[in-house]
C-alpha cells in the first residue's frame, strides 16, 4: 500500500520533516516546489508509517485503502507527479 | 507586572495565517519573547475564517494549529484593535521590541475597464467575505435575480465564487457560511455562470484540485468548447517543455470537460470560457451584460506568453452579476514606509527598509504585504521562517534597542483606554465555543456570528 495527498494540501511541509524515508515532494528549496499545488507521495518508496499523517495540520493524507470517494482521483495523481521524473532526479535538482 | 528586564516584547499586527505562522515560528526560534497579537476583527485567523470557501472545511482545520501553537503557547490577542486608528505604529514602537507587520492584501485589483463600477459589479473578494460572513461586509447586497453571473479571472478566488454561485441550497446548508448568505442563496435565480479567462487553458491559474472540482458538483453542468482546448503552437510548445505538473494536469481535465456531453437534467450550468478579455460593463443603471474580445497568445520580448487582443469583433454577454477576480493588493500602513510600485513594504528577507535602504530598526514584514498576494496558505510557512529568524539574529546581535515602555501593564493600560471592548484570547474562545455549539444543533461545522455586536457580546464575559 502506499499513502497519498489529496487536493486539501496547503504545501505545509510538515509531513516532508517527518517523512523518514525522505518520499514526498517537492520539497522547499527543489526548483518546481514553488509553483506545485500540492506535495505528493512517491508510492514506490512510502513504507506506510503513519508519520505525514500524524504531522498534516488539516488531514489531506489517507492510506490509499482510505481514500474519500471526492479524492479518488489523488491515487492516479500522487503516482503521475513521480512518472514524469524520478525522485532521484528530483533530489540531486533540489541539492 | 513588568517583566524581568530583558524579555523582548513583540507585537504582531494581523491575526492571519501569516501572523500565526509567524508567532509560531518566532517562538520556535526564541522561546523567551513575549508575543501580542493585534487584529482589527474580534476573531482571529484572517482569511483562514473569512477567505477559505464554507465548503473546504479540511483546509479550516488549520485553526486548530494555530491555536495550539500561538495562543495556547502564551501569545495574547488584542482583537477588536485597529493598527494606524486606534493605536498607531509610533505607538507599538514605544511598547514593544519589535513590530512584525502580517497584514495581507486588503483590497482588491481593479480591471481599469468602463463600467466597473456600476451596480451589480463587484470584486469577487467582497463576495468571499459577505459569504464568509466578515462583520464589514454582512450589508453588502447581491442582486442573484439575474438568470446569469460572469465571473471574471481564473484563479482561486474565481473557482471558489463560482462553486458558491452553483452548489445547491442543501449543500451550502451544510458548510459554515454565513446565514445571510445562505438565505440570499438560497433564492438566487442564477442558472449559469460564465468563467472568462484572458489566456489560455495552458495559462489558467487554477489549481487542478480547484478546476477538477468545477467539474463535479452535483446537478452542475460544466461546459468548455472544444474549440478552446486547443492550444495554440507557443502554448503547446511552452506546456511541453517548461510547463509545470498542474498546467499539465489543467490541460488534460479541460479536454475531457470539453469532451462531455451536454446534461440538460442539470439545473445550473457552469461555463469555462478561455482568450477573451472584458473590454466593457454595460448597463444603463445597472449591470446587464459585458462586452468581451478575443485574445490570442504571443509571445513577449523576455520570453513570456501574453494574451494580445485578436480581432475587433466584440461579443456581449447578458448578465445581472459580475464578480472581478484579478487579484488582491496591500494598502498602505499609516507611519510605515510603502512601495508603491509593488504595493508591498520595502523588505529585504522580512526586515522592513527605510528610504534610505537601510533597514528600520525592530520593523518587519511578513506574509502577502511582504512578498505580494502569491502563493498558498503553507507559503506562508517559509515565508515566515525567514522573518523570524532575522528577527531572532537582531535580537542575539543585540541590534533592536530597548522600547521607552517595555512593560506588559503599560501597553495594557494604554489599551485599556483606546479601547475597553478589546476581545481577548478568553473572548475569543467564548465565541469560538459558541459557534461551534450552534453548529452542533444544526449539524453544521459551525454558525458564525457575523456582526461586530454580535461578536463583541460574545466575547464579554458573563455577568456575575
Amino acid at each position: 500500500m502506499t499513502y497519498v495527498i489529496a487536493g486539501s494540501c496547503i504545501k505545509d511541509d510538515s509531513c516532508v520533516e517527518a517523512c523518514p524515508v525522505d518520499c514526498i515532494h517537492p520539497k522547499p528549496g527543489a526548483p518546481d516546489f514553488e509553483t506545485a499545488e500540492q506535495l505528493y507521495i512517491d508510492p514506490d518508496m512510502c513504507i506506510d508509517c503513519d508519520a505525514c499523517v500524524e504531522a498534516c495540520p488539516v488531514d489531506a493524507v489517507f492510506a490509499d485503502f482510505e481514500v474519500p470517494e471526492k479524492f479518488g482521483y489523488a491515487l492516479d495523481l500522487n503516482a503521475e507527479f513521480f512518472a514524469e521524473k524520478s525522485t532521484a532526479e528530483r533530489t540531486r535538482t533540489a541539492a | 507586572m513588568t517583566p524581568s528586564g530583558g524579555t523582548a516584547r513583540v507585537a504582531i499586527v494581523g491575526a492571519g495565517p501569516a501572523g500565526a505562522f509567524a508567532a509560531d515560528r518566532l517562538l520556535r526560534a526564541r522561546g523567551d519573547v513575549e508575543i501580542d497579537l493585534f487584529e482589527r476583527l474580534p476573531t482571529p485567523w484572517g482569511l483562514l475564517r473569512a477567505g477559505v470557501a464554507p465548503d473546504h472545511q479540511e483546509i479550516k482545520r488549520l485553526d486548530e494549529s494555530f491555536d495550539r501553537q500561538t495562543l495556547d503557547r502564551g501569545c495574547r490577542l488584542f482583537g477588536n484593535v485597529e493598527v494606524g486608528v486606534n493605536i498607531s505604529h509610533e505607538d507599538l514602537m514605544r511598547h514593544y521590541t519589535a513590530v512584525v507587520y502580517a497584514t495581507g492584501a486588503q483590497t482588491d485589483k481593479s480591471l481599469g475597464i468602463p463600467g466597473e463600477d456600476l451596480p451589480g459589479s463587484w470584486p469577487a473578494t467582497e463576495f468571499v467575505a459577505w459569504y464568509n460572513g466578515h462583520p464589514d461586509y454582512r450589508e453588502l447586497e447581491f442582486d442573484l435575480s439575474g438568470r446569469r453571473a460572469v465571473v471574471i479571472g481564473n484563479g482561486n478566488v474565481a473557482a471558489d465564487v463560482t462553486r458558491m454561485l452553483t452548489l445547491s441550497p442543501d449543500e451550502l446548508a451544510r458548510t459554515d457560511v454565513a446565514d445571510h448568505a445562505l438565505e440570499a442563496l438560497r433564492e438566487s435565480r442564477i442558472e449559469e455562470v460564465v468563467v472568462l479567462g484572458r489566456r489560455g487553458p495552458a495559462q489558467a491559474a487554477f489549481t487542478s484540485a480547484e478546476l477538477r472540482e468545477l467539474g463535479r458538483l452535483d446537478g452542475v453542468e460544466l461546459s468548455v468548447d472544444p474549440e478552446d482546448v486547443v492550444l495554440d503552437p507557443l502554448s503547446q510548445r511552452w506546456l511541453d517543455e517548461l510547463g509545470t505538473f498542474t498546467a499539465r494536469t489543467n490541460v488534460a481535465l479541460l479536454r475531457e470537460f470539453a469532451e462531455r456531453d451536454a446534461q440538460p437534467q442539470c439545473s445550473r450550468r457552469i461555463v469555462l470560457r478561455f482568450l477573451r478579455s472584458p473590454v466593457e460593463i454595460r448597463g444603463a443603471e445597472r449591470v446587464e451584460g459585458i462586452d468581451v474580445l478575443r485574445n490570442e497568445i504571443v509571445e513577449g520580448d523576455d520570453g513570456s506568453l501574453r494574451p494580445r487582443a485578436a480581432g475587433e469583433d466584440v461579443e456581449t454577454i447578458e448578465c445581472g452579476l459580475v464578480l472581478r477576480s484579478v487579484g488582491y493588493r496591500a494598502v498602505p500602513l499609516p507611519g510605515v514606509p510603502f512601495d508603491e510600485r509593488s504595493f508591498v513594504l520595502p523588505n529585504e528577507r522580512g526586515r522592513v527598509l527605510a528610504s534610505d535602504g537601510d533597514p528600520l530598526p525592530g520593523v518587519y514584514a511578513v506574509g502577502w504585504i511582504k512578498r505580494g498576494p502569491t502563493g498558498i496558505l503553507g507559503t506562508n510557512k517559509r515565508d515566515a521562517e525567514e522573518t523570524a529568524r532575522c528577527l531572532a539574529e537582531d535580537l542575539e546581535s543585540g541590534r533592536l534597542p530597548s522600547p521607552e515602555q517595555p512593560g506588559r501593564d503599560e501597553i495594557d493600560a494604554l489599551l485599556a483606554e483606546r479601547k475597553p471592548d478589546l476581545v481577548t484570547v478568553d473572548g475569543w474562545r467564548a465565541i469560538d465555543a459558541l459557534e461551534l455549539r450552534a453548529g452542533e444543533e444544526q449539524e453544521r461545522p459551525r454558525v458564525k456570528l457575523s456582526s461586530r455586536e454580535e461578536l463583541l457580546s460574545a466575547a464579554r464575559p458573563a455577568p456575575g
